[in-house]
């Protein structure tokens, strides 16, 4: 115990913790919501095509994140604009986003010159690494969260649960499926850090699903999810110092274990 | 009387292709219309336009009361049914106009309400269970509550009898008489044998609509709307079903 008290004192580790923390929050609330309304695969196709943001933020020589940022909202936008207008079929609108990001990226980090620093912890996080400008951002983006689906609890589960009949009752559905794709296109860049681009739709499925075991409701879900998406985190990043492993990859190998030892207990 | 709403040569479908071509209907505050026709025939698209949806591609539908005051229960098949939401809930959503700054609220006559009704349709053991939970019976009375929180001035119902027992849909369809002598009921439904005994009228839909002015409908005039039919007895209750219709709905319907 006095080991893990003493790694507080480092700055780095204080970093790494309040990621775990707010990481935890942001996708265990945010998750809730794409597991709910079964659009994990469109956040997949966000998360891919955000890398192409990452190789334009190097060769253009911005924060890496900050084109990540533009291309995951864009993406989300595209791909609701493909299927709803374009006529393209949803799964393979997200294919086209998810691969066109990719490629982007890909040429983008080709085209610039010398070595991209960094380019593996953007693909599989490094929470070792977490900036403490990265963490205001990461606090600020909890708290508009927070805030957002506490404020708008019931709008959000009623348009998620049934789109029709929410239109129906007058609600903003289109503003509120904007706002939303923009906190998932949020979530999903500021926590790239944590857990890399290629793990992150893990911290936004797992955690839900071992939330799901115990509840069927929207709202505990949320909570239990961001509590075992903190438990994950933080028992990942433990085992990942002191093992000297990669910390993304830990941590989501922590979180299947939980899942599996919780569904296992139910099983008894 | 009143009039709720009308609807002047419509023509609607989807991707511009023309499901609904040329319909024209009104509905008044006494109606109690049940619209048959054969699968793809339009009957969907018909509500989905009246509840605003669709945009029409031609003509006009014109509500005349507030669109909150529209009772919606869609096909069950619309339903994501693993969903994690509480039957109470699904109930308090039928009243969503107060949902946006709702965590400001207690929202107290809006759970009285939804107890009131869950409690009316005999399933307030149901409160807290998820929706998944629910047999097909459970779950449309859940709808039906939904529908009716906002006390509406029409109600609009899509196929409440799918995957219900036979029990339940006696008992369904003598709730929806009982509704009927407070707001309109606009009541979708494969089943013309069953319906006729409550309904007041008929609509006849397959690409066109016909009105029928009563709830007696011959094979010849179903023929000559447009709407040929065919008798399936199945248990005590003789069905009365389209022949167009796809063989999947019965299954689900009669067993």
């Amino acid at each position: 115990m006095d080991i893990i008290i003493e790694l507080f004192s480092y700055d780095f580790f204080v970093n790494a913790f309040l990621a775990s923390l707010l990481a935890a929050i942001s996708c265990g609330i945010v998750g809730t919501y794409i597991v709910s309304r079964r659009i994990v695969f469109i956040s997949g196709g966000i998360t891919h095509a955000s890398f192409g943001g990452i190789g334009m933020g190097y060769y253009l020589g911005i924060n890496p994140l900050v084109g990540a940022g533009i291309f995951s909202i864009l993406s989300g936008m595209g791909i609701q604009l493909f299927s709803s207008k374009g006529k393209v079929r949803e799964d393979s609108s997200i294919a086209i986003w998810w691969s066109l990001g990719m490629a982007i990226g890909i040429i983008f980090v080709y085209l610039t010159p010398g070595y991209a620093p960094n380019l593996m912890s953007y693909l599989f996080g490094s929470i070792l690494t977490v900036s403490t400008g990265e963490i205001w951002l990461m606090l600020a983006l909890a708290i508009v969260i927070i805030l957002f689906f506490t404020l708008f609890y019931r709008t959000i589960l009623y348009i998620a649960f049934d789109e029709d009949f929410a239109k129906t009752s007058d609600l903003p559905v289109g503003l509120f499926n904007y706002l939303l794709m923009i906190l998932i296109s949020l979530t999903i860049v500021l926590n790239i850090r944590v857990v890399g681009i290629i793990l992150i739709l893990s911290l936004l499925t797992i955690p839900q699903a071992t939330a799901n075991l115990f509840t069927l409701d929207f709202g505990r879900m949320m909570f239990y999810s961001v509590g075992f998406a903190f438990l994950s985190s933080f028992i990942g990043l433990l085992v990942s110092y002191f093992a000297d492993i990669p910390s993304g990859a830990t941590i989501i190998f922590t979180q299947v274990v939980i899942f599996g030892l919780v569904k296992l207990i139910k099983a008894f | 009387m009143k009039k709720l709403l009308e609807i002047k040569n419509l023509s609607a479908g989807y991707d511009n292709q023309i499901v609904l071509e040329n319909v024209s209907l009104d509905i008044f505050s006494n109606d109690f219309i049940g619209v048959i026709g054969p699968n793809g025939g339009g009957k969907t698209t018909l509500i989905k336009t009246i509840l605003g949806l669709i945009k029409p591609i031609f003509g006009e539908v014109n509500l005349l009361i507030n669109k909150t005051n529209v009772g919606y229960l869609p096909q069950v098949n619309q339903i994501d049914k693993r969903f994690p939401i509480s039957v109470f809930d699904v109930v308090r959503s039928g009243k969503a106009d107060t949902a946006l700054f709702s965590s400001f609220h207690k929202n107290t006559r809006e759970k009285e309400k939804a107890e009131s009704l869950l409690q009316e349709m005999g399933i307030s053991a149901l409160r807290n269970k998820s929706i998944g939970e629910l047999s097909g019976g459970q779950m449309q009375r859940v709808f039906l509550c939904r529908a009716l929180m906002n006390e509406p001035e029409l109600l609009v119902l899509d196929e409440p009898s799918t995957y219900v027992d036979n029990n339940f849909e006696g008992e369904l369809y003598l709730k929806l008489k009982e509704l009927s002598d407070r707001m309109a009921i606009l009541l979708i439904s494969h089943d013309v044998g069953t319906i006729s005994f409550f309904v007041k009228t008929i609509a006849c839909v397959n690409r066109n609509l016909h009105h029928h002015p009563s709830n007696i409908i011959s094979e010849e005039q179903l023929a000559s709307y447009n709407c040929p039919l065919q008798i399936i007895t199945h248990g005590d209750i003789p069905h009365t079903v389209l022949k167009l219709h796809d063989e999947h709905e019965h299954h689900g319907h009669h067993h």
